[in-house]
């Protein structure tokens, strides 16, 4: 299962037409104490690069961009509850949404592990 | 053994981990003076009241149509000696200007005049109906009118919308008023420019009106950058907004051009009045090109903050923006009387006053505005006449620049080579050992009797600290306060790790805040009912 | 100068600290064309505490204190008594002369009493959570109207006709920026209210239904059948209270179904004071709603060594984490005015409201009964708590409030000063009867009343 990274700090991981979006550990550690997750609605179209959802810490609120375009068919429903798996398993039990993809191309242009290793080293 | 109070103490926790509170714990909690105080809601009862009251009739005429409450509300009472206790108690646990130097800064906490207090009490303010009819009201209005009339001489304005209920109130006005303008011309803009380092609630009053929000960059020395700024201004531009002195505690220089520029290509410029305080009786507004300011009647005028509000929130407006002004709002006519302008009027005082109709876009709150607050602002301006506010922006400024210079060889003070501040001085972080941060030195600052400066703001600042003594402080407060502040800068710098763990001495130590947020505790919960 | 404590002396010292020549020098910034030569020459300068005293007295001593007088306005502001406690408590400099709780660990006085403020008007309202104020009834009315277009995503709202004008008017001027739809209406005179007529103009593209209660002409209008209608239409009922004494006599608004309930909280302890300022009140039915409420919100946490504490919480709404996407623009509320409703409603507790409303119920009863044997003079309700609506046979009611205040009566509020001009209205009269007013102002009320008709 390829995983793939944005500039803005998302992965996400393609599995067939589905593709599951969080934010990386390096995001999460920049955020701080995670104490909400604003997700979208199940059956919304988002937009590359659109927002998507909503990250708050304590004192700072952050949006989530969609990585690629597509429809969503899934969110996390434990961060409702336990916004704080954002913190722990950033990269696991931490993810956001899933959703279809519309179109695989603008899958090209997204980072490895590899390059995204690079991009936060540089940073 | 139980502690006797509900107040959330408990026995166990008087550890001393840091050796620093060392003596022996207490039965109750309580340290001397430093008094634990519970809820109302543990320590009252459903049937217990502070007032004398009849005792209710069962069968009193009844003409509520069915609807009688029949459940508990869930309410507690206490008697009136409990209460004042608890009140008083409470109060101690408080920081406020009349208990020491208060320098937060962009907030103006300046000392708030008894006489201002006992004023706004009289009978003929403070127990008067908004609908009274008016010839039961004329020195109300004239109060009014006597405030409009310093408001407007001392911001060198044409108008003034007074009914607004605090700063970020007048402003959305002041916006909106520009929205009317431009719509009232047919002019569609989509762009409202705000610089970085403004205060957050320009870019949501912006949002607000349905504008969208793009940042001007500033210079490095801390101002906005006029040619950038220029460089954006086109058609779709509806206004800029500008803090002045800006939020770096700076005066801005090119406000008169660009305003020239803003007004050349069609937009309008607003003006964010928290700052007031560092040019009020020496520099008006109106001269600079202004279109739309807000006054904080709580910063500049002194009248109390009261642990966030109530504030007043009056816009003065410039000759192309005033009849758009919401209503209600106060007149004199020739005869000498004052009018209050309400709807019905509106049309014929426009007429009257400003040659032609009044385009009003409405009206942004039920009655004519924080009463309350112009009777003490306008007690607090009597008081100090021209002179004495120009003496106020004097020392407020020559405070802070004191401030700047006693502490720019210890702490980094980004703006320091961009010459005088004005009214606040702003440090960053810069060379902290030990990974303490500006918050670390601001509880510290807690322990040494201070309320911290305003922390992490402005945004353009890392770890900013923007300190504002005020007019009201006496050399000897000032000097004391350096010498505190220079003390917990030198332990910050040096990486002193105890900060971490400040305050020790307030009535709580720190917070933990991410736990309310993820887990939100709103109201009282009866413990017993949520077991 | 009283309030200036710098010393020339000191002044001297410090600009030589600074290395400034004169405090022109501090003043270079300023552009020459905006530089005053002088004290502004159009203002007078200083005066004695004494001479302001003076100057101000002569001002109040112009107005009409409704203490002064027989008294019967309401509309939106409402005269009750206020302990002599509660000032006492708002005065103390430490709650005074305080800023909005940013540091917690030395603001938890200010915290703890929003906390409390905000269980009080929770149960009050019928609700779960309360905010810690907002800038008064008004403005939290339109608050109130934005945040059901954020959670049911529509932006249409259906006011009622005997919705506050005031209120009506601030909603639909602010919607015009904000591209909502407003379907407001004129109040229906008639004994009943219209929820039939209010309930036909909610549709699926309705946010929310906003309506008063007890509404303008005091009626007391039935929440259920209004819950159940906007619910089927996927709306929030959204309710407005103006009076909250009214709160202890007749059911909560959140018990009879409400989504979101705002009002004014003026009546409990902050007094009338010409407008303002006020207290806004807000509060949600359900929790899932709290984080698109507006303003602050005081949460309960515990400090560093396990104790229990109090912060502000859940700011990322706000405007000064979220800038242009924050929920509201708020930032300053009406944090002393919340202290005096905190004070005031504990002095009077649970048996102390609902005493409180009783006599305010009582009083109503009878000058409703005594004014409606006036000849000429109609009761328009069946059923209200402490105001309701009399028509004057005809008779310009503005006019009879002015002949009034010239007898020395302040008699009510008449329709026409709220809505100008409405054929239909200009006849009736507002009536506000609270523990203020004497059986013997009831009756000097009616026997003028009578003199100023016949």
């Amino acid at each position: 299962m390829p995983r793939y990274f944005t500039d803005e700090h998302e992965w996400i991981d393609v599995e067939g037409e589905t593709a599951t979006v969080g934010i990386t550990d390096y995001a999460q550690e920049q955020l701080g104490d995670i104490v909400f997750v604003e997700l979208p609605d199940v059956g919304a179209t988002v937009d590359k690069g659109g927002e998507a959802a909503v990250v708050e810490s304590v004192k700072a609120a952050s949006d989530v961009y969609a990585p690629i375009t597509g429809e969503v068919t899934e969110t996390n429903s434990s961060l409702e509850d336990e916004p704080a798996l954002v913190n722990t398993s950033p990269e696991e039990e931490g993810w956001f949404f899933r959703l279809t993809i519309s179109d695989t191309g603008e899958l090209e242009g997204l980072m490895d592990d590899k390059g995204y290793k690079t991009f936060v080293d540089s940073l | 053994m139980n502690a006797p109070n509900k107040s959330g103490w408990k026995p166990e926790m008087q550890v001393s981990e840091d050796g620093l509170h060392n003596g022996p714990s207490t039965t109750t909690g309580n340290r001397a003076l430093m008094l634990e105080e519970p809820l109302i809601f543990e320590i009252g009862h459903a049937e217990t009241t502070g007032v004398d009251l009849p005792e209710i009739d069962p069968g009193a005429p009844n003409r509520l149509g069915g609807f009688d409450r029949m459940d508990p509300i869930g309410l507690v009472g206490l008697t009136e000696p409990e209460t004042v206790r608890h009140y008083t108690r409470l109060s101690r646990q408080n920081y406020g200007i009349d208990l020491g130097f208060f320098p937060l800064g962009s907030c103006t906490m300046k000392h708030n005049p008894r006489l201002n207090e006992k004023v706004a009490r009289l009978p003929g303010f403070a127990d008067i109906h908004p609908l009274q009819p008016v010839q039961t009201v004329q020195g109300a209005l004239e109060v009014m009118n006597e405030l409009a009339h310093w408001l407007l001489t001392l911001t060198g304005m044409h108008s003034v919308a007074m009914s607004l209920k605090a700063g970020a109130h007048g402003e959305l006005c002041g916006i909106l008023c520009i929205r009317a303008a431009l719509e009232a011309r047919g002019d569609a803009r989509e762009v409202v420019l705000v610089p970085e380092s403004a205060h957050g609630t320009n870019p949501a009053t912006a949002a607000f009106a349905n504008y969208r929000v793009e940042n001007i960059p500033a210079t490095p020395a801390g101002r906005v950058d006029l040619e950038a700024l220029k460089a954006r201004l086109g058609p779709d531009v509806a206004a800029v907004m500008i803090t002045n002195p800006n939020t770096c505690g700076l005066f801005e220089p090119d406000l008169r051009e660009i305003s020239d520029a803003v007004h050349a290509a069609g937009g309008f410029v607003y003006c964010d009045g928290a700052n007031f305080n560092a040019i009020v009786g020496r520099v008006r507004p109106g001269d600079l090109g202004v279109d739309a300011m807000h006054i904080n009647l709580h910063k500049t005028f002194s009248t109390p903050h009261g642990g966030g509000g109530p504030g007043s929130g009056p816009v003065v407006l410039s000759e192309a923006l005033a009849p758009f002004m919401p209503l209600p709002y106060t007149a004199r006519t020739a005869d000498g009387v004052v009018h209050l302008v309400e709807e019905e009027q509106a049309d014929d005082f426009a007429r009257e006053h400003f040659g032609g109709e009044l385009s009003s876009f409405g009206r942004m709150t039920a009655f004519h505005g924080q009463m309350g607050m112009f009777t003490r602002a306008l007690t607090y301006m009597l008081s100090h006449g021209a002179d004495g506010l120009k003496q106020v922006a004097e020392d407020a400024v020559l405070n802070a620049n004191y401030v700047l210079r006693s502490l720019e060889d210890i702490l980094h003070a980004p703006f320091a080579d961009s010459g005088p501040c004005m009214h606040e001085a702003l440090f960053g972080d810069k060379d902290f050992g030990g990974g303490l941060s500006t918050l670390d030195l601001a509880k510290a600052l807690i322990d040494e009797g201070y309320h911290p400066m305003t922390v992490y703001f402005p945004l353009v600042v890392h770890g900013a600290m923007l300190v504002e003594p005020t007019e009201t402080e006496s050399k000897a407060s000032i000097d004391q306060f350096i010498t505190a502040f220079r003390s917990v800068a030198e332990r910050a710098l040096a990486g002193d790790e105890s900060m971490k763990q400040a305050p020790y001495y307030a009535p709580r130590r720190r917070l933990d805040e991410t736990q309310a947020a993820r887990k939100p505790k709103l109201a009282w919960q009866d413990p017993e009912l949520s077991a | 100068m009283r309030y200036l404590p710098l010393t020339d002396t000191d002044r001297a010292d410090m600009l030589a600290k600074i290395g400034a020549n004169s405090i022109d020098d501090l003043f270079v910034d300023v552009p020459a064309v905006a530089q005053l030569d002088g004290p502004i020459r159009e203002l007078p300068m200083h005066a004695s505490e004494m001479a302001v005293e003076r100057h101000m007295k002569a001002r109040a001593n112009k107005n009409l204190a409704a203490g002064d007088a027989p008294f019967f306005l309401g509309a939106g502001a409402y005269r009750h008594h206020v302990p002599a406690s509660v000032d006492t408590v708002i005065q103390r400099g430490e709650f005074l002369t305080a800023y909005t709780p940013y540091q917690p660990e030395i603001a938890q006085g200010t915290l703890q009493m929003l906390f409390e403020f905000q269980s009080q008007v929770a149960r009050l309202y019928g609700c779960v959570v309360a905010n810690a104020s907002m800038y008064d009834g008004s403005t939290a009315c339109w608050e109130a109207v934005a945040m059901a277009g954020r959670v049911t995503r529509r932006h249409r709202a259906v006011l009622s006709g005997a919705l506050h004008p005031h209120y009506s008017q601030v909603v639909k001027t602010m919607a015009q920026f904000t591209g909502d739809t407003i379907a407001d209406a004129m109040p229906a005179i008639q004994t009943e209210p219209d929820n039939a007529g209010l309930i036909s103009r909610i549709d699926e593209d309705t946010a929310c239904v906003v309506v008063q209660y007890p509404d303008i002409l005091g009626r007391i209008p039935d929440l259920t059948e209004l819950a159940d209608a906007a619910h089927a239409k996927g709306a929030l009922l959204v309710v407005v209270n103006t009076e909250p004494v009214a709160l202890g006599a007749i059911k909560s608004p959140g018990e009879m179904g409400a989504d979101i309930v705002v009002g004014e909280g003026q009546s409990i302890g902050v007094g009338l004071q010409f407008g303002g300022p006020y207290l806004g009140l807000f509060a949600v039915r359900d929790p899932k709603h709290v984080r698109q409420m507006p303003g602050r919100l005081c949460g309960e946490t515990t400090d560093a060594e396990g104790k229990r504490g109090f912060v502000l919480t859940l700011s990322a709404r706000e405007q000064h984490i979220r800038r242009e996407k924050a929920t509201s623009n708020i930032c300053t509320n009406s944090g002393l005015c919340a202290l005096a409703f905190n004070v005031h409603m504990t002095l009077l507790g649970e048996k102390g409201l609902r005493e409180l409303a009783a006599e305010n119920h009582r009083l109503a009863c009878i000058a409703a009964d005594r004014l409606e044997k006036i000849p000429g003079v109609s009761l328009l309700n069946s059923a209200f708590f402490n105001e309701f609506t009399l028509q004057l046979g005809g008779k310009p009611a503005r006019d009879v409030v002015r002949s009034l205040a010239d007898r020395g009566v302040l008699g009510g509020v008449s329709l026409d000063r709220l809505y100008p001009g409405v054929a239909g209205l200009e006849d009736a009269l507002l009536v506000a009867v609270t523990e203020t007013a004497t059986e013997e102002d009831i009756e000097t009320l009616a026997s003028e009343l009578e003199g100023v008709l016949s």
